[in-house]
């Protein structure tokens, strides 16, 4: 470089200046801050509007599931005076609280708001939604002595077991949907057992929701690997002609091929009726592989098979073939070089695709809850049930940030082993 | 892959072995898609091949279940439902994933890696969880039972596919082209329909697909922000599909199937188009 | 002027009158869709927008769940439905909450036609001052004629029975009227049966008569799904709503028939949401929808009971079929002879505890 064009574009103290008379570096800095500023705009919007439409709707249900303001609200004389009551000890509460829970109870039965406390604590233990009820029915008529007064319209009221889970749950946060989630409870007097096995519905469950979703993908990947090898290694025109067997189903509606599935496995259904008409069982024997473990797992791996094949094909059709060859002419066999050599090669497709699949599946819901009978659905099946029927919100809360949480975990996973931004479509 | 010629008598046969495995891996992957077509046309109310149909007796088929959709309210009203929400919801996915994906594929975007994971978060948060969430807050704020409201939330969960096909076609964009366009005198707006848009537009339209069937195809969070005047397509399957099982059901399947060959034929005209652009052939 | 302005005001006040008149008002009616929806079409609502042409009733689908959506559109003070169908269980609760109206039944409900109060009418079956009964409905059996032989099921023991009939059944997915079969079958008197299901013994010995038959049954959610699985020979016997089972049998006409011993009554009816949109043309519709004659001709298309007792005489014909309906009423004498009501106080307390003692026991 020429020292005197050099010299004149840098300034007294030795920095490299523009054509405005601005140091390079300044104003180097300052062009990326804008670029930068640019990027950051564009991408704007999107963001906002996930955050609005996704995120807050997500994380303001999730909340629900330590929520517990109900209890303080509409019993709001009785809970603070609760507070000075010994739980641990013998005694029923003291006159003044009896008379503050009438109270509240007469204020409850204008706001027609009784009912939505007993059945929260219904949750605790049973019977709290009748001594609500029935209080509620009486609370007019209530009259000094409260105690014997309430005490005389339930006797549930006398009852110490009663009023600690009522203390208990009275704070504005609760954590007994996590343990309910976790198949735990509370004695009354605060203490957090494991519930036993005929009382054990979810941690069996996130047991099932793991282990069928890992046998969807062990079925996936040993049913996406030949083929994704087949396409791989044959000429373009024929691979892409296959390949429309694995996008097609791709792009069908996921209701078509449960529905297909249904026809497929059903008692009277394709398959059965093949079976009898081949005379391999007997019209009687009527294989039952559907609303059960079976009908899921075969038709979520159908579902889910093309999430396998194609990063395992993308994968495979980068590995040059020269490998294998060079492999057998060192006088390696065709399965010592398939094994040693083409398979370590295929292991970012099988972690993005086994990930992949995983993911997808432990969220699962429509096809379990179409064909999967009593055996066959998954925990996103029992927070729709929560949901929807029992009306436990709380629960499905807990047991839905409980599977947010692992799919998360795996996320992060898939973005460590294959790079979110790796992710492609189709 | 042929076969070598001087492959061994073992190779031979597990060539063919190992052809017959693909083979049948292939019909578990097509055989469920395809047998409900001749099933749709049933002439009996079950979901088999009755002895009539078998013996390709005229007797045995028949149009009824078609003549059931197209004949019922119910079904037009679901069909007209899908694409009102699938279209408008589609046009916000694909306007907003583009604009994000250029700013994305930017080198000077900042935690790219971080922000990225969010935008994408919608694909891979079980769907229950997220139709739980917006049941409470579209409650809230007066969205549910609305098409407006559904239409948003289908927006959501299709934008991480816009984003995705968009950046990608954007991978090894070459900025200088821009630089140049602007150098040769090009506005920013020239620049960016002239330069930018026919090199993203195939990415833009599979991404606008996948948004399109991830709306046309939901049924879990339409059931839980929507009510019944939002009740779509696979919203009806469903609960037939739970409730009253008639072949009507795979007569609308079939007609689904066919809506699926032409996308799919769409997207790989697309990405071989995209192909071709960017010099890339196989 | 003074004249003109009056003029002018009473012209607009008529005008008003007419656009309020030309401009259909929406009611937006909740129910269970199927076969039910189309008998409420029939019996009410079509002839009350024949008659009320400013009236256009629309049909929503979405009674299961209801009190879910309800009890969020409460939340969100967002309340868009005008009538919702519930069955009586959910009806109380949410009366519970405050998320339905009371009514006052004789000033909002017609009288019968000899002039009986609605309250007196209705009388035993208004079990929640804000549900409004429509029907009888039970849950009961259809077995398959064709696959049990000459020795059909005759009492709820034969359900539970494998030797007698063998072969899968299906059943309810919740603990509601199974634990009590069980232990009717158990031999447990009928005047028993609550009693001991509180207690843990109790709850102990209905999974275990239930254990007996557990890998046999094919467990439903829908009404639909037993007449269904009863059609494809999936099941021999199944529990689902009687009225299901009419549509099989007689309009489908499958090789299937009732087996009424220990039928469950339940009441279905209306609700009106608190803060409905269209209070006042929902109360008018209900007062027509719910009087004697309406609730009988509702049993012209689906074979459940009327609530009201001076119904139950004009009780004809089917709609289309031309079959006498009253033989297939789940009230009718031949059928009901032994029958259990749906216990609504224990199973407000109990129907956490158990449908989750359920559920575990299922997963064991």
């Amino acid at each position: 470089m020429n020292t005197d064009l050099a010299q004149s574009n840098v300034n007294e103290s030795g920095e490299m200046i523009t054509a405005d008379g601005v140091p390079l570096r300044i104003s180097l800095l300052r062009a990326k801050k804008r670029a930068r500023n640019r990027a950051l705009l564009l991408v704007a919007p999107l963001f906002l509007f996930i955050l609005v439409t996704f995120f807050i709707p997500i994380i303001s249900m999730l909340f629900r599931s330590v929520e517990n303001q109900v209890v303080g609200d509409v019993l709001h004389r009785t809970v603070p005076l609760l507070q000075q009551w010994d739980e641990h000890g013998s005694d029923l509460p003291n006159e003044e609280i009896y008379a503050a829970l009438a109270e509240d109870f007469k204020e409850a039965f204008e706001n027609k708001s009784a009912g939505s406390v007993g059945r929260r604590l219904n949750y605790e233990q049973s019977g709290f939604s009748g001594l609500f009820r029935s209080t509620n029915r009486k609370a007019r008529k209530l009259e000094p002595p409260f105690k014997e007064a309430l005490i005389k319209v339930d006797k549930d009221w006398g009852d110490i077991d009663v009023w600690r889970v009522l203390k208990r749950e009275s704070g504005s946060y609760t954590l007994s949907y996590y343990l309910a989630a976790l198949d735990s409870s509370y004695t009354p007097t605060g203490e957090v057992y494991k519930n036993d096995a005929s009382n054990s519905i979810y941690l069996p469950l996130f047991w099932r929701t793991l282990w069928m979703s890992l046998l969807i993908t062990v079925l996936c990947l040993i049913l996406a690997y030949p083929i994704s090898y087949l396409l791989s290694t044959l000429p373009i025109k024929t691979s892409n002609l296959l390949m429309i067997l694995v996008l097609l189903p791709f792009w069908t509606s996921l209701l078509v091929r449960t529905s297909a599935w249904i026809a497929l496995l059903q008692k009277e259904g394709v398959i059965n009726d093949l079976l009898v008409a081949i005379r391999f069982i007997g019209d009687d024997q009527r294989l039952t592989m559907i609303h059960n473990a079976t009908g899921t797992i075969v038709a979520m791996t159908h579902v889910l098979l093309p999430f396998m094949v194609l990063p395992l094909y993308s994968v495979m059709k980068t590995i040059p073939p020269s490998y294998m060859r060079a492999a057998r002419s060192l006088g390696a066999t065709p399965f010592t070089a398939f094994v040693r050599i083409y398979m370590p090669n295929t292991v970012p497709g099988i972690g993005a695709g086994a990930i992949l699949v995983f993911i997808i599946s432990i969220g699962y819901y429509i096809t379990p809850a179409l064909v999967g009978g009593q055996s066959g659905t998954l925990i996103s099946n029992f927070i729709a049930y929560h949901l929807s029927s029992s009306l436990n919100w709380g629960l499905a809360a807990a047991l839905g940030t409980i599977l947010l949480g692992a799919v998360m975990v795996l996320y992060i996973v898939y973005d460590k082993i294959v790079g979110i931004d790796n992710m492609k479509m189709g | 892959m042929a076969l070598p010629l001087h492959a061994t008598t073992g190779e031979k046969i597990w060539y063919y072995v190992y052809r017959a495995i693909c083979g049948l891996i292939f019909f578990f992957l097509i055989a469920p898609i395809v047998v409900v077509i001749p099933l749709s046309f049933n002439a009996v109310p079950f979901f088999t091949f009755t002895p009539e149909m078998l013996a390709f007796d005229p007797a045995g088929y028949s149009l009824k279940w078609y003549q059931e959709f197209f004949g019922s309210l119910n079904w037009q009203g679901a069909v007209k439902n899908s694409f009102i929400l699938a279209v408008f919801s589609t046009l916000i996915a694909t306007v907003l994933g583009t604009i994000a994906a250029l700013g994305l594929s930017r080198a000077e975007m900042p935690a790219k890696t971080l922000i990225m994971g969010i935008l994408i978060s919608p694909m891979v948060v079980p769907i229950i969880i997220a139709a739980a969430g917006m049941f409470f807050f579209y409650s809230d704020i007066g969205l549910a039972s609305t098409h407006f409201g559904v239409i948003l939330a289908h927006a959501a969960l299709g934008t991480p596919f816009v984003v995705i096909t968009v950046t990608a076609t954007l991978v090894g964009f070459d900025h200088s082209l821009t630089r140049a366009a602007a150098m040769l005198g090009a506005t920013p707006t020239r620049t960016f329909f002239k330069i930018i848009v026919p090199l993203i537009l195939p990415g833009v339209i599979s991404g606008a697909l996948f948004a399109f069937v991830t709306s046309f195809d939901e049924v879990v969070v339409v059931r839980f922000v929507g009510s019944y005047q939002q009740r779509t397509i696979p919203w009806a399957m469903f609960s037939g599909l739970r409730e009253q099982i008639s072949p009507t059901i795979l007569a609308v399947a079939t007609l689904l199937v066919l809506l699926s060959i032409l996308m799919l034929t769409t997207v790989e005209l697309l990405r071989r188009r995209n192909d071709r652009i960017r010099g890339i052939t196989n | 002027m003074k004249k003109v302005f009056k003029h002018t005001l009473i012209a607009s006040a008529i005008s008003i009158g007419l656009v309020g008149t030309a401009v259909a008002k929406d009611l937006v009616v909740v129910s269970w869709g199927g076969a039910y929806t189309a008998s409420q079409q029939g019996a009410y609502h079509e002839p009350y927008m024949a008659a009320n042409p400013d009236i256009k009733i629309i049909n929503d689908d979405s009674a299961n769940g209801a009190v879910a959506k309800l009890r969020a559109m409460q939340e969100a003070n967002n309340v868009t439905w005008d009538l919702v169908d519930m069955v009586a269980a959910d009806a109380i609760l949410s009366c519970d909450e405050g998320l339905v109206d009371e009514i006052d039944f004789d000033t909002a409900l017609a009288p019968a036609p000899d002039g009986t109060p609605a309250s007196v009418d209705f009388g035993d079956l208004l079990v929640s001052p804000c549900f409004i009964p429509q029907i009888v409905y039970s849950t009961t059996f259809g077995y398959r004629t064709d696959l049990v032989g000459d020795n059909p099921p005759t009492s709820i023991a034969d359900v539970f029975d494998l030797e007698k009939i063998p072969g899968k059944r299906s059943l309810e997915k919740k603990a509601i009227n199974n634990l009590e079969w069980a232990l009717l079958a158990d031999g447990v008197p009928a005047d028993q049966v609550y009693d001991m299901l509180g207690t843990d013994e109790g709850v102990a010995r209905a999974f275990a008569k239930l254990d007996t038959i557990k890998d046999q049954v094919i467990w439903w959610e829908k009404g639909a799904q037993t007449p269904q699985l009863l059609a494809d020979g999936e099941v021999v016997i199944g529990s689902t709503y009687n009225g299901r089972l009419f549509s099989v049998i007689e309009e489908e006409k499958q090789p299937i028939a009732m087996m009424w011993d220990w039928q469950v009554f339940d009441l279905d009816g209306w609700v009106v949401p608190k803060d409905a949109p269209n209070k006042a043309e929902v109360m008018e519709y209900l007062k027509w929808a719910t009087d004697t004659q309406r609730l009988a001709d509702q049993a012209k298309f689906i074979s459940y009971g009327p609530a009201r007792a001076s119904s139950a005489p004009l009780v004809g014909k089917h709609a289309t079929l031309g079959i006498d309906m009253a033989p297939h009423m789940p009230t009718d004498p031949n059928n009901a002879k032994n029958t259990l009501l749906y216990n609504f106080n224990f199973w407000a307390d109990n129907v956490d505890d158990l449908n989750e003692r359920f559920t575990a026991w299922l997963n064991q």
